[in-house]
């Protein structure tokens, strides 16, 4: 087994640390959860893991302020529960319960926030971004400095509408930060074999759109690069771009062959780069946590998501007139 | 609470290769896998791609093993650009290959609606016959998997409004080789729907009852090399004389379940291609039983049904010994977890035959 390498000590607060290694932490086992529950056949359809990505979203969070808003594709469970949204609320959608975010309209793919910014889960590759941009033209309208956080991975970045985006959020200075989760995998086509581009951030150059790569399985640089893009945005800049280079430990979703890549390559990553470790590292190395502080923090963890997946397991199933519900202002049934 | 088997698998996890090497395929993804291994071995001007068609062999597989069998020029991967692999296919089919391309779920299709309409739809219209467009599109469609509003949908009804195409759904793996074949051969865009829940087993709505396998199925097992089943063609999947059902892919098995669980002695046809239409199979039932139910997946509303009612009234109205009634999916989103709520299962079909045949 490879060593990690031992992380330079940051200047970065003890409190901040413990707070990025519970927040990713929250997720991981959240996820894991997740996957427990669906091979029970409580989850049904479509479930897609961040498990390995946890850092992208914890350390952009970390840069956010309030009313800032985010909007993401599908792998979206870690995109909520970092932005503050209740583990039950989103288990409870999982599992298509009434007590989930969508009241199991929605399920995995699709669920929102209103209170925590939080505008979707979107089972679409790639429609989301224009909708981000959409968000932050009614910002600028508001004339507040808030930014929205627009989320979506490589293989939607080779989508058409991303780039009609781009053009519009540039044209009209738009105060949105297009986060690309470069993950190196859509779905079972790597990068490499579905765009000749050496980056993907780069791309924003033709239509004058500043960005850069950041490295995604490091919390602290992926925050450090949030900040440089939010500074941007609420400074009237308009637009951002950030590639953040990630890695998704499990299948695209559950039902993945996973012959487009080695287990090897998977098992490296995790024992070398893993974002989760790395922030235990510091946290130990500084001094500022023993094994029994992570521990315990191991178990207040595992509590939230046993008492998610519980809530989600006993919410009640929608009634069959839901189907009825929210789809005009008004609406009568129909029968036969 | 919970009899339904909500941890279905949504993609196929069969790599056997059945239907490529002498083995006849015995699912419908073998079957599809097959018609494009014969089109490819048959015609050196077939290509094959979409997103992870090639190197991944396809979400559902039903392009495992051709990359390797055939090249990577010929079987390969694209971005995630729907836009931009039908747009690509329309100009190369405009000059001289024959792209048989895939758009991964139906539901991923609206970015390149525009290119299929007012591109394939219109090239050889637009320009005098001097161009032509012969793509096929395959696209997996329907629901029943748990993939809501975004993975679920039955989008035909878009499709059989835009004249120029030819709009195809299989209902079984024998036809499914078939009708893919003759819709490459076939000189114009051809839309090609794989209703999804049926390329591991004939399903007849009743979720909560095991998988059956297609190969126990008379229809399971498609035979090696090629074959051809005529676009326009219907089938008579039982005869009957109390009434007519029509339906097309999932469907058809709906409707042989409701109407052999409720004794009524139906005539099931399955239309197999929408565009163009088996107008004389239809209308030469209904002449004969006097009633006529329609039955789809898809919303109620303006669907592909409304044309058949239209088409039925207007071509057997004196025959006619009742209306002309449509089962299909309400129309609201296709919703998560009361996905069999929306779902026109056997018994809405049932009901609709009682009714019409409690006209006097």
């Amino acid at each position: 087994m490879a060593a990690r390498k031992v992380p330079d000590l940051p200047n970065v607060s003890k409190d901040d640390l413990l707070k990025y290694y519970r927040e990713m932490l929250l997720i991981r086992r959240f996820e894991e959860k997740a996957g427990q529950l669906y091979g029970m056949g409580l989850i049904g359809g479509f479930c897609h893991l961040y498990i390995g990505q946890e850092a992208v979203v914890v350390g952009l969070e970390a840069a956010a302020e309030e009313g800032d808003k985010r909007i993401t594709s599908y792998r979206d469970h870690g995109h909520m529960l970092a932005c503050g949204m209740d583990p039950k609320g989103v288990m409870a959608e999982l599992t298509g319960r009434e007590g989930g975010y969508s009241r199991g309209k929605g399920g995995s793919m699709h669920m929102f926030s209103k209170e925590k910014h939080f505008y979707g889960g979107h089972g679409i590759v790639g429609a989301q971004v224009p909708l981000g941009a959409g968000l932050a033209f009614s910002d600028k309208y508001k004339g507040n400095d808030r930014v929205t956080f627009t989320y979506f991975g490589d293989g939607a970045a080779n989508q058409g509408q991303v780039y009609e985006t781009y053009n519009m959020a540039e044209l009209w200075d738009l105060p949105v930060i297009f986060v690309i989760e470069n993950n190196q995998y859509a779905m079972g086509t790597s990068v490499k074999r579905s765009t000749k581009s050496p980056t993907l951030w780069q791309r924003g150059a033709a239509y004058g759109i500043e960005g850069e790569a950041v490295d995604g399985m490091d919390v602290l640089a992926v925050k450090e690069a949030g900040q440089r893009a939010v500074a941007h945005c609420r400074a009237g800049k308009g637009p951002y771009i950030l590639e953040v280079m990630t890695y998704r430990y499990r299948g695209h979703s559950m039902s993945d062959p996973a012959k487009y890549r080695s287990r090897e390559e998977v098992q490296k990553m995790r024992e070398e780069r893993d974002a989760i470790e790395h922030v235990r590292d510091l946290l130990m190395q500084g001094g500022h946590a023993t094994d029994e502080d992570l521990k315990a923090i191991d178990k207040e963890i595992k509590a939230i998501v046993n008492e998610a997946a519980e809530f989600a397991k006993d919410s009640p199933e929608p009634d069959p007139a839901e189907l009825w519900t929210d789809i005009y202002a008004k609406v009568a049934p129909q029968t036969a | 609470m919970m009899s339904m088997p909500r941890c279905l698998r949504i993609c196929g996890g069969n790599d056997s290769l059945r239907g490529t090497d002498a083995m006849p395929a015995t699912t419908m993804i073998d079957a599809i896998r097959d018609a494009l291994d014969v089109a490819l071995t048959d015609d050196p001007t077939v290509t094959v791609f979409g997103q992870d068609v090639g190197y991944f062999g396809g979400v559902f597989r039903c392009t495992a093993g051709l990359q390797k069998k055939h090249g990577i020029d010929r079987c390969f991967d694209t971005p995630i650009s729907e836009l931009g692999i039908v747009g690509v296919a329309i100009g190369m089919a405009a000059y001289g290959r024959k792209p048989v391309v895939e758009i991964q779920f139906a539901d991923y299709m609206y970015p390149a609606y525009d290119q299929i309409v007012s591109e394939a739809a219109r090239l050889r219209y637009r320009t005098a016959g001097e161009f032509t467009c012969p793509i096929v599109i395959r696209m997996p469609t329907g629901g029943g998997i748990f993939g809501a509003q975004t993975h679920s949908q039955s989008p035909e009804a878009l499709f059989t409004h835009v004249t120029g195409l030819k709009v195809v759904m299989p209902s079984n793996p024998i036809d499914a080789k078939g009708l893919l074949l003759s819709a490459i051969d076939d000189p114009d865009p051809v839309i090609f729907l794989e209703p999804k829940r049926l390329y591991n087993g004939p399903f007849d709505g009743h979720h909560d009852r095991p998988v059956s396998p297609w190969r126990t199925h008379p229809m399971g097992e498609a035979p090696l090399g090629r074959y051809l089943v005529p676009l326009g063609q219907a089938a008579i999947r039982r005869k009957g004389a109390a009434l007519t059902v029509l339906a097309y892919g999932t469907m058809v098995h709906v409707a042989l379940a409701a109407v052999e669980e409720t004794a009524i002695d139906a005539e099931v046809i399955d239309l197999r291609t929408l565009l163009p239409l088996d107008l004389e199979t239809i209308v030469a039932s209904v002449r004969k039983t006097g009633r006529c139910v329609v039955v789809h997946e898809a919303t109620l509303t303006s669907g592909f049904g409304a044309e058949l009612a239209a088409l039925v009234q207007a071509e057997c109205f004196w025959h006619l010994h009742a209306p002309v009634e449509r089962v299909a999916g309400w129309d609201t989103p296709y919703p998560h977890t009361n996905e069999w709520d929306y779902f026109p299962g056997p018994a809405r079909v049932a009901a609709a035959c009682r009714r019409v045949l409690e006209v006097q």
